[in-house]
């Protein structure tokens, strides 16, 4: 600010970019809040956003003129909840119904409509984290609506987190509409009995957006930070929403746990530093301190412990070790025992199998590693080859090893990684691999 | 990235007049609704600084003072840390918080991260 702005007569009206950046900070904080509201008084998220839209555009030509207001999220709930009531009340008048109520108790009419129109926040929140994550939606569609109405990113935003044409996203989330306006789905919150499998739909919502941010499977980076931020948002978010769900605690302690690394994942250069050659230093300690706590919180509420939380517990041995040589293996590979358990899969195995070759040597890790190259799915998987190469390579077999890191350089879309791999092929060549360390291919 | 935002103290909390029953319960709904937001990693309130010291150091000297303080209102009543996509989304939470809990004074300042410090290349 000059000394001529502060000399300006008060109250002084936002200069048009000062204006244009408090109101996109405040759509990124309050339009998830104002949509959410809106879609339960209106009842359909078309109709919700538009409003929503209604209420900034007038926001931005009332404060140019006047000035913005103390309080401007109370404008625009204010404001919001105006428009909802004009429009249920024209919607309704042509019905007649409200027009009868409206002539013999117009005091009613208010009360009626107040009932409708102030519910509780965290209800309308929640149900539309729910509408955003439906499972008539495609993973796709889920993703791009829930960052859009839920973290209050515009189609741009979305687009660039995804490194999609912007085009491409906007006529995703129209078709995602369209999806939701075909089957009728309207603002709710899904009965007792379906909860469970909605908040599942959810968090894997969640753990996808996260994931494709935590280890970029395309492009030049090896992660994306922006997707991680909000995926982060989106899991604090249900955890405040539903505070006694040890799976979402599970998986919000999972996300901040593997978070915590993400600064020390890269090298100046931008390659990857895998987990075990990592500065801890630079280990984001809150984040490990929330994580940390909300597992202890998944303790004291008892119950099933279930996958997201076990793969958290799993994150928190690494977070609790010092240094790498502190880490507790055995531990680890009793959690990975039960995560196969719970839910067995090709990947878990492989992570199972790193897990056991630290704990209990190379040999007994390829003993779980080698079975896995006969899983259809498993084929083309870049880190099985990884791993397999990494385990070769300790048990001092560099030829095998070699082949492993060739064709997982051949197999991944990641840069990055791909010149890694390319390098420890051309060490096993000469025999020289000093990176023989299997947890150091695992993508964890 | 990260901000702490910081609230100043009242003369009812440095004197210890405990917040009505309206108050605690806007203060409650308003903690509840920064959690919903996604974006409150952490947050802390002091008690009056009758209850505590300060460490001056003058000259190389250290002396140690007790609570309570004079001009309560520059004292820090509390903390959050919210983490956001920038200063302008960080300002429109704190200006929420401080017409909450009746503040004169609320200061945001970015929190320093490792980046920071890593010094530039070349």
């Amino acid at each position: 600010m000059t000394e001529d702005d502060a000399a300006e007569p008060f109250p002084r009206l936002p200069s048009e970019d000062a204006l244009d950046q408090r109101v996109a900070a405040l759509w990124r904080v309050e339009s998830p809040r104002v949509i959410a509201r809106l879609m339960r008084q209106v009842g359909d998220l078309d109709t919700a956003e538009e409003l929503a839209q209604d209420v900034f555009v007038a926001a931005i030509e009332r404060w140019r003129a006047d000035g913005v207001p103390d309080n401007p999220a109370a404008w625009l709930t204010t404001t919001a909840r105006y428009l909802a009531i004009d429009r249920i009340r024209r919607r309704d008048t042509g019905r007649g119904k409200y027009r009868l109520v409206a002539a013999s108790q117009p005091q009613s009419l208010e009360h009626g409509l107040d009932e409708v129109v102030d519910g509780d926040l965290a209800e309308d929140l929640l149900g539309l984290i729910f509408m955003s994550c439906h499972p008539v939606l495609s993973p796709d569609a889920r993703s791009a609506l829930t960052l859009k109405l839920v973290c209050g990113l515009s189609t741009d935003d979305v687009a660039r987190a995804f490194l999609t044409p912007a085009p491409t996203i906007a006529q995703r989330i129209v078709r995602a509409k369209r999806t939701l306006a075909a089957a009728n789905v309207r603002f709710e919150l899904p009965a007792e009995s379906e909860r469970r499998a909605r908040l599942d739909a959810v968090r894997e919502v969640i753990y996808l957006v996260f994931n494709e941010g935590y280890s970029a499977t395309t492009g030049a980076q090896w992660f994306r930070g922006d997707l991680c931020a909000e995926a982060l948002r989106l899991g604090r978010m249900l955890a405040a929403l539903t505070p006694d769900d040890t799976e979402t605690l599970g998986l919000l302690a999972l996300i901040e746990l593997q978070a915590s690394r993400l600064r020390a994942r890269t090298g100046p250069d931008g390659e990857p530093v895998l987990l075990l050659d990592q500065d801890r230093s630079r280990w984001d300690r809150l984040l490990i301190q929330r994580g940390l706590a909300n597992l202890d919180r998944i303790e004291q509420l008892g119950g099933t412990v279930g996958p997201y939380a076990l793969q958290a517990a799993i994150a928190a041995c690494h977070a609790r070790a010092a240094t790498a040589g502190d880490t507790d293996w055995e531990r680890i590979t009793a959690l990975y025992d039960g995560l196969a358990a719970l839910t067995p899969s090709p990947v878990v195995e492989l992570n199972r199998g790193v897990a056991t070759a630290q704990a209990f040597g190379p040999p007994a890790g390829l003993d779980i590693v080698l079975p896995l190259f006969d899983v259809p799915s498993m084929r083309g998987y870049h880190l099985l080859d990884a791993v397999a190469g990494d385990l070769w390579c300790r048990s001092g077999d560099h030829a095998q090893a070699r082949e492993h890191f060739l064709r997982a350089a051949s197999m991944t879309g990641n840069d990055v990684e791909r010149s890694t791999m390319q390098r420890r092929a051309s060490a096993c060549a000469t025999g020289h691999d000093v990176e023989n360390d299997p947890a150091r291919s695992s993508s964890q | 990235m990260r901000y702490m935002v910081m609230h100043y103290q009242t003369q009812d909390m440095e004197d210890g007049i405990p917040s009505t029953a309206e108050e605690q319960a806007a203060i409650g709904q308003y903690m509840q609704e920064a959690a919903m937001s996604g974006v409150l990693l952490s947050g802390e309130g002091v008690s009056s600084s009758s209850k505590g010291a300060r460490v001056e150091v003058q000259d190389g000297t250290v002396r140690v003072i007790d609570g309570p303080f004079a001009e309560a209102k520059e004292l820090i009543a509390g903390f959050a840390i919210l983490e956001v996509d920038s200063l302008a989304e960080a300002v429109e939470h704190a200006r929420k918080w401080a017409q909450i809990v009746g503040t004169h004074r609320v200061d945001v300042r970015k929190v320093v991260e490792v980046e920071d410090l890593v010094p530039p290349q070349g």
